[in-house]
């Protein structure tokens, strides 16, 4: 097997056991970066030198017999987090040139894990978008399909992992963008609970739906990395003070009695046929290894995406105000007046889906319209919220799909927003609830991935990806890699 | 016409954090541009707000001096606008939950007739805010540069009723309030580095009238300019409606160098603000326990003080009220009594006449004082044992402004110990009545006025160290023969 098949737990045994050095796991896969990333356009910036540096330093880490599960292990890290020295663009023009002067809370904690960072994965343009065709630097390709979108808004993260670019990778989701690109291409992502993961150095886009988490290739690499990265963090007001669970050793736990609800509303109208069948079959492997099926409701569940796009452009109009081209990111030249800096520099650095997020956002929070519009949405959240606390005194976890369908085709639906906004149906109510939310393969579908959804009730991320990984035990869909990047 | 002015107050007061509130950054004033300014005060993509703990409880100690309920849960909000000394494009700050609610402040007036009356005004909320940073327009060839090191100092804005009537009610209710925040330890005061900032809103009407329209003065930094620029506004609005014009809302800006205001902007200018909820910042709850706690801390505030002072001390309203206008004063005042043991009427005389007198005229501040309440309180002790005259005090005071040394020593050094031995004093007056047998006569026949002379003549045998009310007794006896 090649290095880039590897789990993550072998990659560390194989450090450890000096079968392999940090130096040259790097340097394989920065290799494969520049064989391959020209298709699929994953990485904004590769850092090679600075990770054959942390590369080099793991290696003597790992030779005084020292070091962690992660030390030495290679990942990329999506361009919304803030690396010190090191261009942190968010997909966008308006940050083309800007050097974080900081790290952000989880590039701190990871990098203290020993992992090396192999560059900035690419994204939606301030992870506004839902197939990585907003970025300023261009779109990124689905390597099962370079037809294909791969999802996003953190298309960059799945497409390097998917493609053996990276063993594993930083995402954010703030309406499903970690969980909608993994279903898409045959990846386990997980979104944990909101405050679970600091927000600190990750570049916001929607404050209150925000959270940080990762993409890899099975639940177990998932759970290794989630557990360096989450905890309290003093600098983020909404992160929670709360020990973190053990996740690596909840992983062995039998799923028997485990109570799993299928929200009628997730299997109505809309879902693909070939994906239903996928999660159909998805279920029995669950009830085979002893849980039990129930369905459960969650009626709120048509309100999802209008309240969604209501919060989330107004969360992000605010946001985004401090891109003015005064101290940083990009200043249109040539201008004379205060008012023609401000109008030129955020027109030319911000893209037109960024530009249209920002107009609804500031409509809805406009006087006159606040309570019709942004008071009106907090209210569904919180019918929204209630129907998972409900649904949560019935059963342990909840199962669904992840997206309608497979992947499309690129500049399939960059002409319709809406249909590109409903592309997040199944996904936005965890982060409108705030609960943890996990993406998994279960099936192929005309030879393209489908996902399958499970969500927790507030910090049962150790619970969530159990079950994941006792089913990824049973089936081998996770194992599939696409054959072009072999 | 029998106009009526209405006038409401916005103070910012700026609290005396030692960082900002929202980040670790330094709050000092002067520093050289942006040199306190970090990521989150310059506004970096990535960063996020975390309350200084510091900034609310002194929020909290305001709330509960002035009465007013402290909310058990407050929300922080944005404030949107673009502005270059803004950094995030928004400004966190209270809107619909601030931390605290309706109170009220009692000023005191002068009646006209040397009296005082008292009148209540109402406080509406005040709410914490981050305070913006500057811009610069001079030095720079034509460009604007921005300093950001005020960006984020944590501020309180107070709202008051519109239950201000004229422009002096206005400066009586700034000047308590000024005292009341210095007091409480949550604001400098200093008004000319902007640590208490005041916009006034200013209508006009006929008695007995509904409200008129209101324009607001921006920025009046001192209680002069704000006494000044309320009468200029009151005055010009009554003209314009006498003249058959109509008040515009507006915002106006006072000019110190002519005492006039002119229009910044008017009403339809002014920005949407788009408040909402900031979601990087949970809402604040105060438990009973952590506002008892506070409450509990409070100083004892300038009335109470006063009352006291009158009470336990025998002093005149007057000097009460002097002695307690800054909290320094007071506890200077108290220690020179507790350590002299003097009687607090002439402590009181020596504090608020002698000491503020002479600080006045070299420039300090009590807290700055180059003769310390210990010193004080040594030199009003030789008063009080008779060992100096009220002359002598006088001198010595001098001396020890001038830091020649403590009371005793500089009275050792002069030779100012008056001579209270009687028999010492008794010898001085025979010796001179012995001289001056034919003044003596005329006295004895009547001519009063020699006593001056021979009070004279006495002082000067005495190279006038004598006790002046024991040889003006003893001369009286013996003259009288």
């Amino acid at each position: 097997m090649s290095l880039h098949e590897l789990s993550l737990r072998e990659l560390g045994e194989g450090l450890r056991a000096k079968k392999f050095s940090s130096r040259e796991l790097t340097g394989h896969y920065l290799g494969r970066i520049s064989q391959h990333d020209k298709a699929l356009n994953s990485y904004i910036t590769v850092t090679a030198d600075r990770a054959l540096a942390q590369a080099d330093a793991a290696d003597k880490t790992l030779a005084a017999g020292a070091g962690g599960a992660l030390t030495g292990i290679p990942l990329a890290q999506k361009d919304i987090f803030c690396t010190s020295g090191v261009r942190t663009s968010c997909g966008s023009k308006m940050l083309d040139k800007f050097i974080a002067p900081y790290d952000a809370t989880i590039v701190q904690k990871l990098d203290a894990a020993g992992m090396v960072m192999l560059g900035k994965a690419n994204m939606d343009e301030f992870a506004m978008g839902s197939s990585n065709e907003t970025s300023y630097y261009g779109p990124v390709k689905n390597p099962w399909d370079l037809e294909r979108v791969p999802g996003g808004s953190s298309g960059g993260s799945v497409a390097a992992v998917a493609a053996g670019l990276a063993p594993i990778a930083t995402a954010t989701d703030t309406g499903g963008s970690i969980r909608q690109p993994a279903a898409l291409t045959n990846l386990t992502g997980i979104k944990p609970t909101y405050g679970r993961v600091s927000r600190y150095g990750m570049i916001a886009f929607a404050s209150s739906l925000d959270q940080a988490g990762v993409v890899a290739h099975s639940a177990e690499d998932a759970a290794v990395v989630l557990q360096a990265m989450s905890g309290f963090d003093p600098r983020d007001s909404t992160s929670v003070e709360r020990p973190v669970d053990d996740y690596i050793s909840g992983l062995g736990a039998s799923l028997k009695g485990l109570r799993i609800g299928l929200p009628k509303e997730y299997f109505a109208e809309g879902l693909d046929p070939g994906a239903r069948a996928c999660i159909e079959a998805a279920i029995k492997v669950f009830e085979g290894l002893g849980a039990s099926v129930r369905e459960v409701s969650l009626p709120s569940s048509p309100l999802s995406v209008p309240t969604y796009y209501v919060v989330a452009p107004a969360e992000a109009s605010s946001n985004l105000a401090r891109f003015d081209g005064v101290r940083y990111g990009h200043r249109a030249e040539g201008v004379h007046t205060l008012e023609e800096l401000y109008k030129r520099s955020r027109g030319e650095g911000f893209g037109a889906e960024v530009q249209r997020r920002i107009m609804i956002g500031t409509y809805v929070l406009s006087h006159g319209y606040y309570d019709a519009y942004y008071l009106k949405a907090q209210k569904v959240r919180r019918l929204i919220y209630d129907d998972f606390r409900r649904a949560f005194g019935e059963v342990d976890l909840i199962l669904g799909p992840t997206a309608q369908s497979v992947a499309f085709k690129l500049g399939d639906k960059t002409d319709d927003p809406v249909a590109m906004y409903l592309n997040d149906i199944y996904t936005i109510a965890a982060n409108l609830a705030g609960i943890p939310a996990m993406s998994l393969p279960c099936g192929f579908h005309q030879d393209l991935p489908i996902g399958m959804q499970l969500m927790g009730n507030f910090f049962d991320e150790g619970r969530m990806l159990n079950a994941a990984h006792q089913y990824q035990q049973a089936t081998d869909f996770h194992k599939r890699r696409p054959q072009a990047f072999a | 016409m029998n106009w009526e002015a209405v006038i409401g107050l916005e103070v910012h007061c700026q609290l005396q954090t030692k960082s900002k509130i929202f980040s670790g950054a330094a709050t000092a004033y002067g520093a050289e541009p942006n040199t306190q300014a970090d990521g989150v005060t310059l506004g970096f993509p990535g960063v996020l707000p975390v309350l200084n703990g510091e900034a609310l409880r002194m929020a909290v100690t305001f709330g509960l001096a002035v009465g007013a309920e402290v909310a058990e849960r407050c929300v922080f909000a944005r404030k949107h606008y673009f502005y270059p000394d803004l950094p995030k494009g928004y400004q966190i700050s209270q809107y619909e939950l601030p931390i605290v609610g309706k109170g009220k402040l009692d000023i005191e007036l002068d009646d006209g007739r040397g009296g005082v009356t008292h009148k209540t005004i109402g406080i509406t909320r005040a709410h914490m805010e981050e305070d913006a940073g500057k811009s610069l327009h001079e030095n720079f060839s034509g460009a604007t540069g921005i300093d950001l090191n005020r960006a984020g100092t944590p501020l309180i804005e107070i709202v008051s009723e519109p239950d201000i009537r004229t422009a002096q009610e206005a400066v009586a209710y700034l000047k308590k309030l000024h005292q009341l925040v210095v007091y409480l330890g949550i604001c400098d005061g200093n008004m000319q580095e902007g640590s208490f900032r005041c916009d006034a809103n200013v209508s006009v009407r006929r008695k007995g009238e509904p409200f008129g329209t209101r324009t607001e003065t921006k920025n009046v930094n001192s209680f002069r300019y704000v006494e000044k620029a309320i009468e200029y506004e009151i005055q010009r609005q009554i003209e314009v409606i006498e003249g058959g014009g109509k008040i515009i809302q507006e915002t106006r800006l006072f000019n110190p160098d002519t005492g006039e205001t002119k229009s910044m902007r008017v009403k339809e200018d002014a920005n949407d603000y788009r408040y909402f909820p900031d979601p990087d910042l949970l809402p604040i709850v105060c438990t009973p326990e952590y506002i008892a706690a506070i409450r509990a801390s409070l100083p004892e505030l300038p009335e109470a003080k006063r009352a006291r002072f009158e009470r336990d001390y025998g002093l005149s309203p007057y000097d009460a009220k002097t002695l307690v206008s800054s909290r320094e004063l007071a506890a200077y005042y108290e220690a020179v009594v507790k350590a002299s043991g003097a009687e607090p009427k002439l402590c009181a005389n020596w504090v608020a006449t002698n000491l503020l007198g002479a600080l006045n005229k070299i420039g300090q501040d009590i807290d700055t004082s180059p003769v310390s309440a210990d010193a004080l309180a040594g030199l009003l002790k030789r008063i009080a044992d008779k060992t100096i005259s009220g002359n002598g005090a006088k001198e010595v005071f001098e001396a020890m402004l001038a830091g020649e040394g403590d009371a005793d020593s500089i009275i050792k050094a002069k030779g100012l110990v008056q001579i209270t031995d009687e028999s010492a004093i008794v010898k001085a007056i025979e010796e001179v009545i012995a001289k001056n047998p034919g003044q003596l006569a005329e006295y004895r026949a009547g001519k009063d006025k020699l006593f001056g002379f021979f009070v004279g003549q006495a002082m000067k045998a005495t190279q006038g160290k004598a006790n002046p009310d024991a040889l003006n007794r003893l001369l009286k006896e013996k003259l009288a023969g």
